[in-house]
């Protein structure tokens, strides 16, 4: 089993070196970098962006580059936070609390010095997780029908839609919201064109590209503008102050273990968000440390801790989208919809009939992060200095991209008007105070959450009890049960102590204005 | 320099509108959805799911609103004024970026989406908007028509 893997492992380098893919997926870490140090932009619009771009390419190389993207974004987001204070994306707004403390002590080389190999670390071990354990969740997943995919849909949803920050009745919302969006276009199972209001482009469905750039770009924007102004510093940071000192390594090697376990354990749960597992990681670290109050002033370990538990849970969240083809994430969700249109059904015959591609990408992972940490080191200086570019000057020029990215996908004129429609949703949400990242994830879903739906049923010949006779299913839903009684539980025990608490996520003084949680 | 004005929704009633539009939203889809034959459980037509949906979020809904006055808002950042012109702007730009590809071509379309979206910004003046948008234009024919072939004549559609 083990030999088998790294056999198989062996096998992606060859693919992942060979010289076409390195160039994508070195293109994609750059990207990813460059756009996790820009603010207001996030793993999500990059991705959407560049996704027409991937039409024309070979599944292999497109899949490289996206997920490039996505863990090079981690890289980028990290700089941000340390050096300016600015979390480019939520995620890393805890990074903020002690990172930003150590630039102005004149530490924040050592900073992101440590915040390198924390990231090299985890990413290695959450990898490595992703290597073995994979094809044993294969093995499981085989033995799933209908019912079970359901079961486990639901879960996901679920999970994805209580687990983020805010609200979790609003989660499920937009969850819900996601999954209506999803009906629109053909039925497949009686051809009836469901939703599209006369229009005809809406019979094929909402464009998944429209649908991503509208909620996390469009929306952005509108959110955005004239709130965020110019934001940078003159922080300098030389290759010399990024080797951190014997007693500093030491000092954050377990923080960084630690880190790396909880985003383990959050990476292989799915519907956690990113936000909610670095935020944990910090607050565990400040909860065991013995010296607590030095937290927010510059602690080496709530650096270290965060940072790697973002990283290990970026790359375990690969597998449950390749391996039962359930994304934990937006992030995923979109990834999912990208090895679709190539015509790869993501699912337990992944790993088998498209070995190339599988072993490919945890191989390109570790290429990427060699890649990412060497680029890191000269390239910081070079995104402090784009940091300086004014948003307004960005922002137009982002939304020309997307317009044209839009377009592309389909050479449709249509689907542009898609992306203000949704942008104006999104934003309209967004101000309300709802989550929009499930809003993808029930899109990206819907339709296999609807046809597993409708097949279990109709085996089952209307007996809704199904769900719980079969075991596995009955794990599921149990899970699922849990998680709605936790929530209950939690509520109840809030409105009781009212205000008291809730303190799990400090209010944050950002320098940038108010970034919008893509999570 | 900022003059103070009020946000359109209250922080504190912001939930009552946001239940309420989620409410809205499922009794539209259910409405939709009853023009498609519903089937049974066990042999679900086209309209089954979406009118499932539409209740689950019309109940949702119900319960944002009714836990609206236990829940607080968490920051008060949320609580911005309006952002009209942004928001005029940004969607202007969209809608001259089609108009003008259906029409126009690509240079107009492109010159009209950075050119309107940048004055969305209240510190770009018409002379750094123009420039802008013609650095776009260079960069948009360089990379979408010249090296990527994109499908979209440069002027005049016809």
């Amino acid at each position: 089993m083990i030999e088998q893997s790294l056999t198989d492992l062996w096998y992606g380098f060859s693919v992942a070196l060979q010289p076409h893919n390195l160039m994508w997926s070195f293109f994609g870490v750059l990207v990813g970098n460059l756009i996790g140090v820009l603010p207001g932009m996030g793993a999500l619009s990059a991705i959407a962006m560049l996704l027409p771009l991937t039409y024309t390419m070979h599944a292999v190389p497109a899949i490289l580059m996206l997920a490039g993207i996505f863990y090079g974004s981690q890289y980028g987001g990290a700089i941000g936070a340390i050096l300016l204070n600015m979390p480019s994306h939520p995620p890393h707004a805890v990074t903020c609390l002690d990172g930003y403390p150590m630039t102005k002590q004149g530490k924040g080389g050592t900073a992101l010095g440590i915040t390198m190999i924390a990231s090299f670390f985890a990413a290695s071990f959450g990898i490595t997780v992703m290597v073995f354990a994979s094809p044993l969740l294969v093995q499981i997943a085989f033995k799933f029908g209908p019912t079970e995919i359901f079961s486990i849909m639901l879960l996901g949803l679920l999970a994805g839609a209580t687990m983020a920050r805010g609200s979790p009745l609003k989660g499920v919302a937009m969850t819900v919201v996601g999954l209506l969006i999803g009906v629109v276009g053909t039925d497949v199972n009686s051809g009836a064109i469901r939703f599209t209001f006369g229009f005809t482009e809406l019979s094929d469905r909402v464009e998944l590209v429209a649908l991503a750039l509208g909620l996390f770009g469009v929306a952005d924007f509108l959110r955005s503008v004239n709130r965020i102004h110019f934001v940078g510093n003159e922080a300098k940071v030389r290759l010399r102050d990024m080797r951190p000192s014997k007693a500093e390594l030491k000092q954050a090697f377990f923080p960084m273990v630690r880190g790396t376990l909880v985003g383990t354990l959050f990476g292989a749960m799915p519907g956690t968000g990113p936000t909610i597992t670095t935020f944990i990681a910090y607050a565990v670290e400040r909860k065991i440390s013995k010296t607590p109050d030095r937290f927010g002033r510059g602690a080496l370990e709530g650096v270290a801790a965060p940072e790697a538990a973002s990283h290990s849970k970026t790359q375990v969240d690969f597998i449950p989208t390749m391996s039962i083809g359930i994304p934990g994430d937006a992030v995923m969700a979109l990834i999912l919809g990208a090895l679709l249109i190539q015509g790869i059904q993501p699912g337990p015959q992944l790993i088998s009939q498209h070995a190339d591609l599988f072993w490919g990408l945890i191989a390109s992972f570790w290429v990427g992060n060699i890649l990412l940490v060497i680029l890191n080191v000269p390239l910081i200086g070079v995104w402090v200095k784009v940091l300086q570019v004014p948003y307004r000057y960005m922002f137009p020029c982002a939304l020309f991209f997307i317009a044209i990215g839009v377009y592309s996908t389909n050479n449709s004129l249509f689907e542009v008007y898609e992306v203000l429609f949704f942008g104006i949703v999104g934003a309209i949400f967004l101000a309300l105070d709802f989550p929009v990242a499930p809003i993808l994830l029930g899109y990206v879903l819907g339709p296999l959450v609807e046809e597993n739906f409708r097949r279990a049923l109709l085996l089952s010949r209307g007996d809704l009890t199904v769900f719980f006779q079969k075991p596995i299913s009955l794990g599921f839903m149990s899970v699922c049960i849990f998680l709605v009684l936790l929530q209950v539980f939690f509520a109840l025990r809030g409105w009781r102590r009212k205000r008291k608490l809730g303190t799990l996520a400090p209010p944050l003084r950002l320098a940038g204005g108010t970034p919008v949680d893509n999570d | 320099m900022l003059k103070r004005r009020r946000p359109i929704v209250r922080p504190s009633n912001r939930d009552y509108y946001g239940g309420a539009l989620m409410m809205a939203i499922g009794i539209g889809a259910m409405i939709q959805g009853r023009h498609y034959s519903l089937g049974t459980l066990s042999r679900m037509g086209p309209g089954y799911f979406p009118v499932a949906l539409g209740a689950i979020l019309t109940l949702v809904g119900l319960a944002i609103i009714a836990t609206a006055r236990f829940t607080k808002p968490e920051t008060e950042e949320a609580a911005l004024p309006p952002e009209w012109r942004g928001w005029f702007c940004i969607g202007a730009s969209i809608v001259a970026f089609v108009v003008l590809g259906k029409y126009g071509g690509l240079i107009p379309a492109t010159f009209a989406v950075v050119f309107i979206s940048a004055l969305a910004d209240r510190e770009n003046t018409l002379i750094s908007a123009s420039i802008l948008a013609l650095a776009t234009v260079g960069v948009c024919i360089i990379v979408f028509w010249w090296a990527l072939q994109m499908n979209f004549p440069l002027f005049g559609w016809g």
